[in-house]
């Protein structure tokens, strides 16, 4: 029995397996699609991540039925936290949506693949290298894309400069435009104050390979996380000028700053 | 129609097992002339067979005394089979000197097989690769450089002689029985490496599918250039259990570890200029070919690794 048979019977629970099997996901003969995703490669990573999901960062969504039930559609999110702990909950989010579960197909940093394991773990639950290409060819596929314009610059931030937004790439938006694609924007709360970080160890990060080294509590901290998926924003049409992109981007920026201002007045602290 | 009558059709590499299934699709239509440099080729009765080398003068003199309206050139020196410099006179002298016969004796059409490592393999390939994406092999390791080289003297003369009509093909791994290329090798054996921590997505296409493609590239007349590989996908460590292989890891850190190691033991089966390509993925889209030819891949996945899976089961390999 390999190690993902032996994980799938320990962790994967009656309610998470009729969950993913609703999805309405395409795969070949042995399950899997052509980024790596792997149907028992995600029910395992929901298996581990929804006691965590649940218990541990008590997740609160608003707003998941304005997710497309099926369909192509670009999930934006601000980015925070150090680890890919906000990507890893808006998953099991789309995943048990209870108005139609989704795969969720994050898009990755480009130096996530060349890690031993992880790369490998991190496809099969949907994640792909954020590549142009594999996004256009994952929404023509009709697939829940899961982006974070703002890269690392958004995840690795220190903690003083928490829940502001950095610059947003604009290559969402050329795709979101040229494909016709609505773009779902949400917003993520408490996932700043999971792992606060002092600031960057930039030698070790550079020695190591790694994008950044955060100074920050070893294990991420049990803050509550709430996420606010906004209403669907559609822009259509050929692309006139970069402008045109640039201010729809910024239309995008705003709409997640206010799920955000929306999500620090209604949540009481930290941990409640 | 008599053999006098049937248009003459040029195969190299006509000993290999995808050369034998594509001369038996064709030889009732074609008058089929075998070419290998490796060996001459036992054939039917009445079918011309030459050993000779393609970058060798008396490689004319075939030209010269059958009338060839087309070729299917599938001979390859592999990977393992040379040292560098051989496989480049093979391979990329040898297609160059038979792409200016082709010119000179008015050949009208002519299939080229070629690879997918021509891509190579990298962390930041996206998937379903088309035509367009760049051949990034040589930038990899020299090993490759004759891939892609065969490539771009075929490009040049599609190009610049239309009139060859040449169609080139890249097909994901082609193995089944007979197949002799180091991933059918790889499968064939009890035990299989992997690099510990990787187990990249790949595509398969049996022998015969892969000879029925060629055929219709040849029968087809569409040229240009195209993938050739269906739409399924499977993870390598989860093909070497489907084939019955007995993984054995090897470490993937430090980076240069495993190619250093593969040298070391020189394997044919896991040569380390290929070591990348069971780290990374390389997922081709097939569906121009697909739509062009209506080609559709007859053989599973399934099939494809039972037959590995069971000869081992029967002591066979």
């Amino acid at each position: 029995m390999s190690i993902r048979d032996g994980l799938k019977r320990a962790v994967v629970t009656p309610e998470i397996n009729s969950c993913i099997n609703r999805i309405p996901k395409p795969v070949g003969s042995f399950g899997y699609d052509p980024w790596g995703y792997n149907t028992d490669g995600l029910k395992v990573w929901m298996g581990l991540f929804k006691p965590l999901y649940d218990h541990y960062f008590r997740v609160q969504t608003f707003g998941l039925e304005h997710v497309p039930k099926t369909k192509r559609v670009l999930i934006v999110a601000n980015h925070s936290g150090q680890l890919p702990i906000d990507g890893a909950l808006i998953g099991v989010a789309l995943a048990t949506n209870p108005y139609g579960p989704r795969a969720p197909r994050m898009m990755v940093e480009r130096w996530l693949p060349t890690l031993p394991f992880i790369g490998n773990a991190f496809n099969e639950a949907g994640a792909v290298v954020g590549d142009p290409v594999n996004c256009v060819k994952m929404l023509r596929n009709e697939e829940a894309v899961v982006v974070f314009p703002e890269g690392i610059k958004g995840s690795g931030k220190a903690f003083s400069k928490r829940y502001q937004l950095q610059k947003f790439g604009s290559g969402f938006m050329h795709i979101a435009m040229e494909e016709n694609v609505p773009i779902v924007p949400v917003g993520v709360v408490g996932c700043e104050e999971t792992l606060p970080s002092l600031g960057n160890f930039a030698m070790l990060a550079y020695l190591l390979r790694m994008p950044y080294f955060p100074i920050c509590p070893i294990l991420p901290l049990p803050a509550r996380v709430r996420l606010y998926f906004g209403r669907p924003m559609v822009f259509k049409g050929e692309i006139q000028s970069e402008q045109e992109v640039l201010r729809n981007v910024h239309r995008v920026r705003y709409a997640i700053e206010g799920l955000i201002a929306q999500g620090l007045k209604e949540r009481k602290g930290w941990f409640q | 129609m008599t053999q006098d009558e049937k248009p003459s059709l040029l195969i190299t590499g006509a000993g290999g097992a995808l050369a034998q299934r594509v001369i038996a699709r064709l030889k009732r239509r074609y008058n089929v002339v075998a070419v290998d440099f490796r060996r001459r080729v036992q054939v039917d009765p009445g079918m011309a067979s030459y050993q000779v080398s393609y970058h060798n003068r008396a490689f004319e003199d075939i030209f010269r005394s059958h009338n060839v309206q087309g070729i299917v050139h599938i001979g390859r020196m592999g990977l393992y089979e040379s040292d560098h410099k051989h496989r480049y006179n093979i391979n990329v002298l040898g297609t160059q000197k038979l792409l200016d016969l082709s010119v000179k004796y008015k050949v009208e059409k002519i299939v080229v097989l070629s690879t997918y490592f021509v891509y190579g393999a990298s962390p930041y390939n996206p998937a379903l690769i088309t035509e367009e994406y760049p051949l990034k092999a040589s930038e990899l390791t020299a090993d490759l450089v004759d891939s892609v080289e065969l490539e771009n003297l075929a490009n040049i003369y599609l190009w610049k002689n239309p009139e060859l009509n040449i169609t080139i093909l890249r097909p994901c791994n082609i193995v089944g029985p007979g197949v002799l290329n180091s991933m059918s090798l790889l499968l064939s054996r009890r035990v299989a490496p992997v690099i510990l921590g990787f187990s990249p997505m790949m595509q398969f296409i049996h022998a015969e599918d892969m000879a029925e493609a060629l055929t219709m590239a040849y029968e087809q007349n569409h040229p240009g250039i195209y993938n050739v590989a269906p739409s399924d996908w499977v993870a390598y460590q989860q093909v070497l259990k489907q084939c019955g292989c007995i993984r054995i890891p090897i470490p993937s850190l430090p980076s240069q570890f495993p190619t250093k190691f593969s040298k070391l033991l020189n394997w044919r089966a896991f040569p380390s200029y290929l070591i990348n390509y069971y780290k990374y993925p390389v997922i081709l889209d097939g569906t121009l070919f697909a739509d062009t030819f209506g080609f559709r891949a007859n053989r599973s996945l399934d099939d494809i690794f039972s037959h590995y899976r069971e000869r081992k089961e029967m002591k066979i390999l």
